[in-house]
């Protein structure tokens, strides 16, 4: 066994039994656990979204590799010597002659490029309205995109899928197909705003929301027996850290945690006597 | 000489005949498909031949005489993507174990174009047009003082009551506005509702903190809360680390929402927005602080997870109406009435549509579906 095995063993064994002590209270481990992983989550996903996403689909179709530039048009060979500036910023992140990889060519992107370029234009007051802009257009973008979609597939496709005869080859059949249309009717019945639900209204809508609460339990009872699953695998991660071959981490870190715990807890007590 | 010409003939007319023979084993029929707006696109099937087995797709534009190869199948019926507006041939040819062919066909040349209409989705055209039109049409009504009833939400009429016990306890309002960035609706639906909340923080001079997990939403927070600062005339009490940027990650979000949870003991936690897996984790370290808690979101996995531990839920379409209840704006309440008006006539077309299905008239559902 390696020491990198070793180590990798006595971090993951701290980190997991750290996250772990928040069930006890908030303490100086989970503490240690949050900060470490707030801060390592967030430079890893900032360097992802930079590295994946600004670099390879932004730049790389802003300017993507060219073998040689003066056989490019007049107007390219200008728009690269505005590469070549940058590249003489940073030669890693604007390598010679363009970004390499399988893009094309697409200066619409120039228009994300100075939305990206308003973004940040917030941090500095004067000017900081630019903002907005790129705001507008991502609010707008999601809203535009999504109608079409959520209409096919929470709509239409629905619809659809409720349109089921009320006999069938067998009792079972009709008895799913019943259960199913009185539950959508009712569950979308639950959802009208605009109508008083009392009287008849008011039970058509309970029926709804009957349906609605049992789908909710069986789904509760469904993601709780995905999480116990999850549970399980950090356990036997914790189990076989605790073999001598791992210099039984998890048994020494528990010990340890628990008796700082404690020290920690009486000397508390102490003060708040004092 | 002579004989060199009839041996020529006798060849010729053998590699004809053997050449119509590979032909008429397998056919090949290419057919335009319009579904698709940008064109390209042309549905091929191979008939004649019973057995799956692997085939080559070549393809030969306008007058050229060579045959490009496209792909290799094992399927008798494939998508072929090809260009726009240039007379196309396609060429499938089938293999033995050696690679030798056994079998070929050419399809009738063709040409694909881009549409102006996709008539497979004239069904959602429709919806969409019949749903903008009966939205506006209550929007309009609104606007002229036509007053609209909207039934009371517990939920809803318990968010003065949170940000009013937060400021009676001297403790602050914890606003999440889920995990997801600014292109998710119930994200754009809960940075509204994050308006109308620290409106009344603004108002009640209670502290509010909103820790983010997108860069976007952070700024859109900001801005929506300076707003309703300055519109409640206190400018002075905002201050821009009150929507603060945490991680992109879900779970290290989940544990530093927890560690702002657990030291800062907020007496109210609104959660409003998308939300996975942390959920649960969430709103069950919110209960065990005290802390009156109200959920809304969209995504139907979660809403169990908040039903049990929150102390009122907005379920899918009450979180979206939300904005609207809390502003009383005419706009968004006539959009309302509007959607109302949709889910009814959902519902009957649901009942229609089950009448047509128990008597076996199939056209009805037909009309709703999605090719």
């Amino acid at each position: 066994m390696s020491f990198g095995n070793i180590f990798g063993a006595w971090v993951s064994v701290f980190l997991t039994l750290a996250i772990l002590s928040y069930l006890y209270k908030d303490n100086p481990f989970y503490k240690v656990a949050e900060h470490i992983y707030v801060g390592v989550s967030a430079a890893y996903w900032g360097t992802i979204a930079f590295w994946n996403q600004v670099w390879p689909n932004l730049f790389g179709r802003l300017w993507p590799y060219v073998d040689d530039q003066s056989t490019l048009s007049k107007f390219n060979q200008f728009w690269y010597k505005i590469y070549n500036g940058l590249h003489w910023f940073s030669h890693n992140v604007f390598p010679e002659n363009g970004i390499p990889g399988d893009q094309q060519q697409n200066l619409w992107y120039i228009i994300a490029f100075f939305l990206g370029l308003f973004m940040l234009a917030r941090l500095i007051p004067s000017i900081n309205w630019l903002g907005r802009w790129s705001l507008a257009y991502v609010v707008g973008m999601a809203a535009g995109l999504r109608i079409y979609g959520f209409m096919s597939s929470n709509v239409i496709a629905q619809i659809h899928g409720s349109l089921l005869p009320l006999w069938g080859e067998s009792l079972g059949t009709v008895i799913n197909n019943l259960v199913l249309i009185v539950g959508t009717v009712t569950g979308l019945f639950y959802f009208f705003f605009s109508v008083e639900h009392k009287g008849i209204f008011g039970k058509i809508s309970r029926v709804g929301i009957h349906f609605l609460m049992i789908s909710f339990g069986a789904s509760f009872g469904f993601a709780v027996m995905g999480r116990i699953s999850l549970l399980i695998g950090r356990f036997n991660k914790l189990i076989e850290y605790s073999h001598k071959q791992y210099g039984y981490a998890t048994l020494i870190l528990l010990v340890a945690m628990v008796a700082t715990l404690l020290i920690l807890n009486l000397k508390k007590t102490e003060e708040v006597t004092e | 000489m002579k004989n060199r010409g009839i041996w020529l003939k006798i060849f010729l007319l053998f590699m004809l005949i053997f050449n119509f023979a590979i032909g008429s084993e397998i056919n090949i029929n290419v057919e335009v498909d319009k579904s698709e707006a940008e064109g390209q696109l042309v549905n091929m099937l191979i008939t004649g031949i019973d057995n799956t087995t692997n085939f080559k797709v070549f393809k030969k534009l306008g007058d050229e005489l060579q045959w490009i190869e496209l792909k290799s199948i094992d399927k008798l019926s494939s998508k072929i993507y090809i260009k726009n507006d240039i007379l196309t041939s396609l060429k499938v040819t089938t293999y033995d174990d050696n690679e030798k062919v056994i079998a070929e066909a050419i399809s009738e040349p063709f040409i694909t174009k881009a549409q102006w209409f996709n008539t497979s989705r004239l069904a959602r055209f429709i919806f969409l047009l019949v749903t903008s039109i009966l939205i506006l049409f209550y929007i309009e009504k609104a606007k002229k003082k036509k007053e609209i009833y909207l039934r009371p939400i517990a939920g809803l009429k318990a968010f003065e009551e949170a940000v009013g016990r937060a400021t009676e306890m001297g403790k602050s309002v914890l606003f999440i506005p889920g995990i997801m960035d600014l292109d998710q609706v119930e994200t754009i639906s809960g940075i509204i509702i994050l308006g109308h909340v620290s409106k009344m923080t603004a108002r009640y001079e209670t502290d509010l903190n909103v820790p983010v997990a997108r860069s976007i939403v952070m700024e859109a927070g900001r801005e929506i809360v300076r707003e309703s600062y300055m519109s409640e005339g206190r400018p002075d009490q905002f201050n821009s680390d009150m929507v603060h940027y945490l991680t992109d990650d879900q779970f290290a979000y989940a544990a530093g929402v927890n560690g702002i949870m657990l030291r800062e003991k907020p007496a109210a936690v609104f959660m409003q927005g998308k939300f996975y897996a942390e959920s649960l984790i969430l709103a069950e370290t919110g209960n065990s602080i005290g802390a009156i808690q109200i959920a809304g979101t969209g995504s139907q996995a979660q809403l169990p997870f908040f039903i049990t531990a929150c102390d009122y839920t907005l379920i899918g379409e009450e979180f979206f109406a939300a904005s609207a209840y809390l502003s009383q704006d005419p706009k968004l309440l006539g959009s309302i009435k509007g959607q109302d008006m949709v889910k009814a006539a959902i519902m009957i077309i649901i009942v229609v549509g089950v009448i047509f299905e128990s008597f076996g008239a199939e056209f009805f559902k037909k009309l709703f579906e999605i090719g």
